[in-house]
Formats: structure tokens, sequence, C-alpha cells
């Protein structure tokens, strides 16, 4: 085992697994404030093809993924208003959003399978990025960095600052809150949103970092990864990081033990690892406290201020 | 536009049409004959569908004002491809190609509940009066590929990035195998499986798996351009399938595997509309024009190209065959003896391995 | 002015029938605008894929045939729903249905009789509600909330699914395809009930929504799940047992889901391969919203998406929109019909100057 081989290999974990890195930190925030949002698929889809379109018409991969951001928030704020404002279950429109962005991606994405764009690599300069050695510090694209900046920051602000008390208050009692002053729906609002453009960002490592191209559905269901990923991290920042580079080994371990001839198990097992794992911290979780573990008390329940 | 049909035209279409052939014979002179094609994915993913669909258009061409041929995409190898099957017949499609192995059970439904509409199966096995199957010789391409790969790798590792375990796969791994092993004995093939046609981003690290491993030309089955843009990045060579895919990386691009349909589809439309179409197995190659080589990459040295000449024109000319022995599996077994080549039957039906494959 | 929602004194009648009927509506008609938008044929294509399928009589069967799995499955979830137990999973529950049916079949292979496709469809009941069962003991022991553990089992049957018809049950004739052997023709349904226009699998489904009729509007059951659903607190002072209220509709909408799924693989092509899940058990959600939890709504639902599935196929065809519109009407119905709730359960009134809450909308 070179060196070569070991940064090799760190450096495809991290590929794969910044994005459901990204969309779990968004997920993450909109859960902890009470809200279970079920769309990410489809949001990021959105993302993904958003980016992709706007990267291929003006050359601009900031741009590009602006725009994705703003595409996953626009559609996230659709959930929003259904889920807070129109009190609709939670579950069935989070179902329809996941629908409803695989749906449209597809059909916005018609006109741009076949087209190819720059793929939004390292800003920084070659001798760095390209470096044997230094490519497993400064090798990859700027949403990486943009990945980790985001959850160490999230993590921060939910433990230590007053925002995120307030926004854990709203998601583990609604009604406390509302009582203190807290307006309970608009910060849910802007959870979401922000969960909304996160899954927007991940969409567009798809299209522009990973494969730059468009295809339908090319996300291949790694939105339902990031959901298990959320949980996998028991709604904490720093276990969901964790989660995150722990999903992307077993992923890449599956293509490394085929690549090298060994299969000691199918690969189907190690697919199905990521949604095993979650369901049985789920069950540890869950059951300690006798309460409901670490989940938000208020998870997918309907803000109800008048019984 | 030839694929636009207006519904009234086509019930009317439909119910003229069903009624002249219950008379049989050549009553289709005046009326253009119509030819329907089920595609799996999208028209435009420069791939496999992409190749289907120009072979598609280049056999209106041919054959001008007597054929209208329409098509529909992203039909789901399931159950649901049967409606639109039967949409396709009821609508007055005389000659209806499926054009991948997942349709097979729905091909053969078809058939047995529309005895006058002619169903040509793309790469499966099942026939019947009416149904008859096709494939192409894409191990012929996958020699030349093997050829080029075995003089261009510097590091004796060469990455083969699959889908399934499945003949034509398999068929391909071994060509692509035994050509380069004639050019380098000592190469070693990776080859990874990702239980998938299409999953571009399962593909890109694939093959990032492959090139951090050591491989430094890789080859896809796969139908996205996905490997091939890992490759570019990489600065290691890799193949386009099924379509020229220099486009997406101009310094990794060798070459590609390009699926010519166009000739058998107008040969075969032209067979139904002079009444001489029989059920058959067609497996044709570089000789019938069905595989093609798409232009070298400049950066190509010329022995490389000239050697890759040189199988094409012994695949073209009968003298060369990559499947003749002796040949022995990864087990150490041999399968073929020497002095004898494979036959059609085995080749249809391969499930092992040549020895060098690392799988 | 401001705008107010009214609670009403009880859930208008009304409303809930009418907010279906309006929710398709308005999506045909947000349909066409969005059809138009890109360039596609917009009130053509709406009409291929809404009207066309109801109106040309050779395209029932395939609606039948389309909405039978999704009426079934339907029918299961609305009775978890009224409990308030979210059975996301039932795909999954498709799936293992199926496998399990798959399995009868393998084991009795070569056998002849009609108890055997009775046999495959029991295995398939008996297989879906198993899946279930382990959200069902993981809610009810560790707490675990359902919407997620169903949901992770959905993408682990998936896997079971890929391995086993990549490796052990892999048909040994089909040339190392993903796919497992054929069904003889005993382990097959016929297309038609013999002597009738129907597919047995519609039969079913007609069958199965009146008993969950009858269920839910006569028996002491349906009561239960329904106020177990409404005030669980004080259900629970009633005597109702919440833990075998999970247990019962889980199961059910479980063991509904594996019937579907083996009802598919036996009358459909008579073999299972990587392309079975079809994304009913999602779909169906929608269809059990869409009919408001009720089996017969759920059953004139079921017909609904079925024919936006047909249509779908027929509009690619001739107005050659992508299938993947077929999605977005649904999930516009979707997003419309949980829209309209708010109106079965509120009033609006308009009323002058300020005072009223805005967040009170409950």
């Amino acid at each position: 085992m070179s060196a070569d081989f070991v940064i090799s290999a760190l450096v495809t974990i991290v590929g794969v697994s910044t994005p459901i890195l990204l969309a779990a930190t968004g997920e993450l925030v909109v859960e902890k404030a009470g809200v279970l949002n079920l769309g990410v698929e489809g949001m990021m889809l959105i993302g993904a093809v958003t980016a992709f379109a706007v990267t291929l018409s003006t050359f601009n991969p900031w741009l590009g993924v602006a725009c994705a951001a703003a595409a996953g928030l626009g559609s996230s704020l659709l959930f929003g208003l259904l889920v807070l404002w129109l009190g609709s279950n939670q579950v069935a429109t989070g179902l329809a959003l996941a629908i409803f962005g695989i749906g449209l991606s597809s059909l916005v994405g018609t006109s741009y399978v076949g087209m190819i764009i720059p793929r939004f690599t390292s800003i920084f300069p070659d001798a760095l990025a390209r470096d044997p050695f230094w490519r497993v510090v400064f090798g990859y694209s700027p949403l990486v960095y943009f990945a980790l900046a985001t959850i160490f920051g999230v993590g921060w602000l939910l433990k230590r600052t007053r925002p995120g008390l307030v926004l854990r208050a709203v998601g583990e009692n609604d009604l406390s809150a509302h009582s203190i002053g807290y307006p309970v729906l608009p910060i849910r609002l802007a959870a979401v949103a922000f969960g909304g453009a996160m899954s927007g960002i991940a969409g567009s490592y798809f299209s522009m970092v990973i494969t730059p191209l468009w295809a339908e559905q090319m996300t291949a269901g790694r939105g339902w990864i990031a959901l298990a990923l959320v949980v996998f991290g028991g709604w904490r920042a720093a276990r969901l990081l964790s989660g995150a580079y722990f999903f992307g080994i077993l992923m890449t371990l599956e293509l490394y033990a085929k690549a090298s001839g060994f299969s000691l198990l199918p690969s189907q097992f190690w697919a199905a690892m990521p949604y095993l794992a979650a369901v049985a911290v789920l069950a540890v979780i869950s059951s300690r406290e006798g309460r409901g573990g670490e989940a938000p008390a208020c998870l997918g329940r309907p803000f109800l201020p008048n019984g | 536009m030839n694929h636009r049909i207006t519904r009234r035209r086509l019930m009317q279409g439909a119910g003229a049409s069903l009624a002249l052939s219950a008379l049989g014979g050549r009553a289709f002179a005046d009326e253009p004959l119509k030819v329907g094609y089920i595609y799996l994915g999208p028209v435009g993913d420069f791939g496999w569908t992409w190749a289907h669909d120009k072979g598609r258009k280049e056999m209106v061409a041919a054959l001008g004002g007597k054929v209208v041929a329409d098509y529909v995409e992203n039909v789901k190898e399931d159950a649901s491809a049967l409606p639109v099957l039967r949409d396709l017949a009821q609508q007055g499609h005389r000659l209806i190609f499926t054009t991948s192995y997942g349709y097979m059970e729905q091909s053969v439904q078809l058939a047995t509940e529309f005895p006058n509409v002619i169903v040509e199966h793309c790469t499966g096995y099942k026939r019947a009066k009416n149904l008859g199957t096709y494939n192409s010789r894409f191990h012929e391409g996958r020699a030349v590929l093997g050829t080029i790969a075995g003089m261009m790798s510097k590091s004796g590792t060469i990455g083969y990035l699959g889908s399934y375990k499945v003949p034509e796969v398999v068929l391909g791994v071994n060509a692509f195998t035994l050509a380069a092993q004639a050019k380098n004995p000592n190469i070693k093939v990776k080859l990874v499986m990702i239980d998938s046609w299409f999953d571009p981003a399962k593909e890109s690290a694939a093959a990032e798996t492959l090139a951090n491993l050591g491989c430094d030309v890789i080859t896809t089955h796969t139908d996205s351009p996905a490997p091939l843009q890992l490759c570019e990045q990489k600065g290691i060579f890799g193949f386009g399938q099924g379509a020229d895919m220099s486009r997406f990386a101009p310094h990794a691009h060798l070459t590609a595997i390009e699926d010519i349909w166009g000739p058998y589809y107008t040969a075969r439309a032209k067979a139904v509309l002079d009444g001489s179409w029989k059920p058959d197995d067609t497996w044709w190659g570089f000789k019938d024009g069905t595989v093609k080589i798409s232009p070298y990459n400049p950066r190509m040295p010329k022995e490389v190209q000239a050697e890759a000449d040189k199988i094409q024109a012994g695949w073209k000319s009968g003298s060369y065959d990559v499947f003749a022995g002796p040949i022995v599996d990864q087990a150490g077994k041999q399968r073929v003896a020497k002095g004898e080549k494979m036959k059609d039957a085995d080749l249809a039906v391969i499930d092992w391995y040549v020895k060098g494959v690392q799988s | 002015m401001r705008i107010r929602f009214e609670k009403r004194p009880e859930p208008s009648r009304t409303m809930q029938l009418l907010t279906p009927i309006a929710s398709v509506l308005l999506t045909m008609l947000l349909g066409i605008a969005i059809f138009d938008l890109l360039d596609f044929d917009g009130p053509r294509a709406v009409k291929e894929i809404f009207l066309t399928p109801i109106l040309a009589s050779y395209k029932w069967q395939d609606v039948a045939a389309k909405a039978a799995p999704l009426i079934l499955i339907a029918l299961g979830l609305s009775l978890a729903n009224q409990a308030k137990v979210w059975n996301i999973g039932a795909e999954g529950q498709y799936i293992t249905g199926a496998l399990a049916g798959a399995a009868v079949a393998f084991a009795t292979s070569g056998a002849s009789g009609s108890w055997v496709v009775v046999l495959m469809l029991l295995a398939g009941v008996a297989g879906g509600a198993a899946w279930a069962a382990i959200p069902a003991l993981l809610k009810v022991r560790f707490k675990v909330n359902e919407v997620l553990s169903t949901l992770m089992l959905v993408y682990v049957a998936l896997q079971l699914l890929s391995y086993l018809i990549t490796g052990p049950w892999k048909d040994p004739n089909g040339h190392n395809f993903p796919q497992t052997a054929p069904f003889t023709a005993a382990q097959q349904l016929p297309r038609l009930l013999p002597g009738t226009p129907i597919p047995p699998g519609l039969a079913i489904a007609i069958v199965l929504t009146l008993v969950f009729w009858g269920v839910a509007k006569k028996s002491i059951y349906g009561f239960e799940v329904r106020a177990i659903g409404a005030a669980p607190d004080a259900a629970r002072y009633g005597g109702f047992d919440l833990a075998r209220t999970t247990w019962s509709t889980l199961l059910i909408s479980g063991g509904m889901a594996g019937l579907a799924g083996i009802l598919e693989a036996a009358s459909q092509l008579g073999q299972i391969n990587l392309g079975f899940p079809s994304g009913y058990g999602f779909t169906a959600i929608i269809v059990s919203f869409l009919g408001r939890l009720h089996p017969v709504g759920v059953f004139v639902a079921g017909i609904v998406l079925a024919v936006t599935y047909v249509g779908g196929q027929v509009a690619q065809t001739v107005v050659h929109v992508p299938n993947a519109t077929g999605g977005i009407f649904q999930a516009l119905m979707l997003f419309l019909i949980l829209a309209s709730d708010i109106l079965v359960r509120y009033r609006i009134r308009f009323a002058r100057g300020g005072g009223a809450d805005p967040e009170a909308v409950r």
C-alpha cells in the first residue's frame, strides 16, 4: 500500500462523500427545526439541472452553483408554504416534492442531454492541486471546502450561538418557543429554505464536478442516502460529518474490492449498508431516554399553537 | 416530420392497415411501411440509444417515401413496455424494433398478440414466426481497442468497466484482453462491474478506482461518457462507447466503437417491403458494417494506428479472429485448443473470463 | 383586509369531495401551461394524458392493469394513515412480497393446479407483512419513527432483489442476465378472469375495496383506527391499544403491498427482473391522499392515477413529451390535494382590519 495509493483512495472517498454531506447538512438544519423534508432527491436534481444549464450558457460555474442553490431554495419554499402555513402532511408533501423534482428536472433537462461543460475543479494553482501529495488537501473542487466549512459552521451555530439555540428550541418544543415569543413558522421556513439551498448545491456537485454532463436522475438515490445520514448522525453535526465519510468509505470500498478481485460479500450488501446502519442507529438512539432519543421532539409534527 | 402523427389519422390508418393485412400479401405497395422503435434511454444519450436512432434516420433516408419511422424513448424494461408496444402495433406499425435485452418477454408477447406485426429484438435469443433477433459483433471492435490498449499502456495494467456479467459484456472483456495480450503478453486487465448500464457518478467513481489501482487505459461497457471524463481529468487514456465521444475528452479519447445500425435496419425494412422477411438471428460485424471504429486521436502513434487498422482489415476479410485458440480461462483450464476457433453458439452464452482478467 | 381561517365545527363533506376533483382539474390546466411553456402542444398533451385512456376502450385494460396494484397498496396505506401510522416503505414491501411469492413458485416448480397461485399470493401477503413487521417492532419496542425506518428498508429491499436475481435466483437459462427464471403456466395468472373482461388483479382490488369499506364503516376495528389517529390520548383512555394498532396497520398495509407485488409479478411478465420495482409503493401514497383515505375514494383515485400513467405513455408516442411528465402531473395533483386540504377543515373568512394571529392557521 503505497502513499500514492492511500492518497488516491482518500481523494476518491472525499469526492464520493461530499454531495451527501452537502445535502445532509441542509436537512440537518431543517430537521433540527422540527420539519421533515423528504424531498431532498427532487431538490438535488433540480439543482443539478439548473447548475448545468446556467454554467452551459454563462460559462460561469460560480453562477451555476448559485443558481442551483436558488432553484433548490425555491422548490423548498413550495414545500414550506404547504407544510407550515397550510398545515399539510409533511411526509406526503415531501414525497410529492421528490417526485416533482425528479420529473421537472427530467423535463427541463431534455435539451441538455449530450452536452458538456468544463469540470468545476480546484481553484488552487496546479502546483498544489496536482501535486502527488498535496492534492489530497488542495486538489478538490471549491464545493468540497464549502461543504466542510458549512458543516462546521452549522455545528458551531447549533451548539454555541443563540440563533442555534432558538432553532433547536423550535424543534424540541415549539409551543414553549412560541410562548416565549419566538416566531416559530418563519424560523422553520428559514430552516427549510437553507435545506433547499444546500440540496441544490449538492445536486450541482453531480453535474459540475463528478460528471460534467446532464443525465436524468443522475443523483441515483443519493438524496435518500443523505436522509439516512442525518439519522445515522443522530442529528448531530460532528457525527454527521464522520458519517458522511464513513458512507463514502463504504461506497468506495465496494469498488476497490471489486477491482481487486475480492468479493467477500456481495456488492449489494455494501450498497445496503448505509440504510441498514441508519436503521440500527435509529433503534439504539430512539430507545435511549425512553422519549425518542436525539431526534428533535417535534420532528414531522405540525405546529398547533391553539391545540 | 416523420414521427408526428395525428391521432385521428392513426386510428384510420390502423383500421385500414389491419383490414388490409388480413388480405395479406403486397397490399402495401402504395402506403409507406410504418416502422416503430422503442428505446431504453433518451435519443440524446450519445451512446446506445443515440446510435439506434441514428440507424433509424439512415434507414429513412435510404428508403425515402417507402418508410415512415416513429420511436418512443425512455421505455422501461418492465411490464409498462407492453402498452407502448401495443400502441405502436395498433397505430399500424408493421415492423417494430425493440432495442434492449430487457424487452425480451414483452417482444415475445407482442409477437403473439399481433401475428401480422414483425418484431425484431436486439441482443435477445427468443424467436418466433414473426419475431427475429439481431445483435452486433461488438467484440470485434473490442479486439481493436485491446490491441491499441496493449500497445499504449505503459503501466501494463488496463481497466475494463462493465455493467453486468452477461455474455455481451464477457465477450467484450475477453476480446479486449486477448487482443491486448497479443501485443503485451504480461498485460493485466482489471475488471469492475457496477451492476448498472447507466449511473454516471458510479461509473466515474469506478473509473477513478481503476485509475488509482494503476490502470492507464480504461475502456467501458457502460453508456455514459463519465468514465472518459475521468480519464481526461487523470491524464490517462480511454475509449468511447457506442459513439465517437471525443468531444467529452479530446486528449484521453483514443477512439471508439461505433454502433452502426443503419444498414441493418434498411435491409430489414426492405425485406418486409418486398415480402422476403424471415425470422433470423443476425449477428453482423465489421464485414457487414455494423461495427465501426471512429477516427483515431492524433496523439496515437502511427505504429499503433497501423496495427489497429490491420485488425480491422483482418475482421473484414475474415483472416482474423481474436477467439482463435489456444485460449485458457482464469482457472487455467484450456477452453479452446490451438488451431480451433470459438463457435458463434458458444460466444453467445459465454460466462467465463480468459486468463489475465482480474475480476 | 386579512384572510382568516376559521375552523369548521366539523370537516366539510362537500369540500372533501370537491377538492380532489378540483385538484385534478387544476392539474390539467397547469399541465397545459407547463407544456406550452416548454414548446410542446399543451392542450393536446393533456388530452392524451387524461382523456384518451378513458375514452379509448382498447386502453381500458392497460388502465386496469396499472390501477390494481395502486389501489391495493393504497387501501392498506389509507388504513395506516388514518391511525397516523406513516408507512412510506410500501415499495419495499411490494418487492419482498413478490420475492416471497417467487420463492414459493421456485419451490413448487413443476407442480400444477390452482393452489399454486393461491399459495404464491398468500406468500406475497406474508412477505410484505414480514417486511413491515420490522419497522413495527422498531416502533413499538424502540420508539423508532416509522417514517424513517420504513423508508430506509425500501433501499435494503432493492438491494435484496438485486442480490437474489443476480445470484441464487438467476435464471439458469437466461444467459446470465439479471432475472429470475420465468414462472410456469401454473404459476401465472390469466390476463383476464375466465369469462369476464376483468383482469384478476382488478377483480381482487374491487373485492378488497368493498372489504375495507365494510371494515371502516361497520367494524370496531375501523373505529379504533380512526380514533387512535384523531386523538391518541383519548383513545388510550378508552381502552384502545396503540401498540396493537401500530402492529396491525403496518402488517396489513405491508401485506397489501406484498399482494400487489406478487400479483404484478405473476400476471404481467411472469418473471422478475431489475425493472420490477415500478414505484407503485410511492405512487400509492399519492393515491391514498387523493382518495382522502376512504376506500372508495382510493379506488377512484387509483383509476385516476393509472389513467395518467397510461396517458403519459400515449402522449409520449403521439406528442413526444418525455415520460418524466407523468411524475410531474402526479406530484402536482398531490400538491394541490394537500394544499386544498385546509379548505376541508377551515372556512376562509375575509376580515377587515388586523387582529387575527397570522400564525393560527389551525
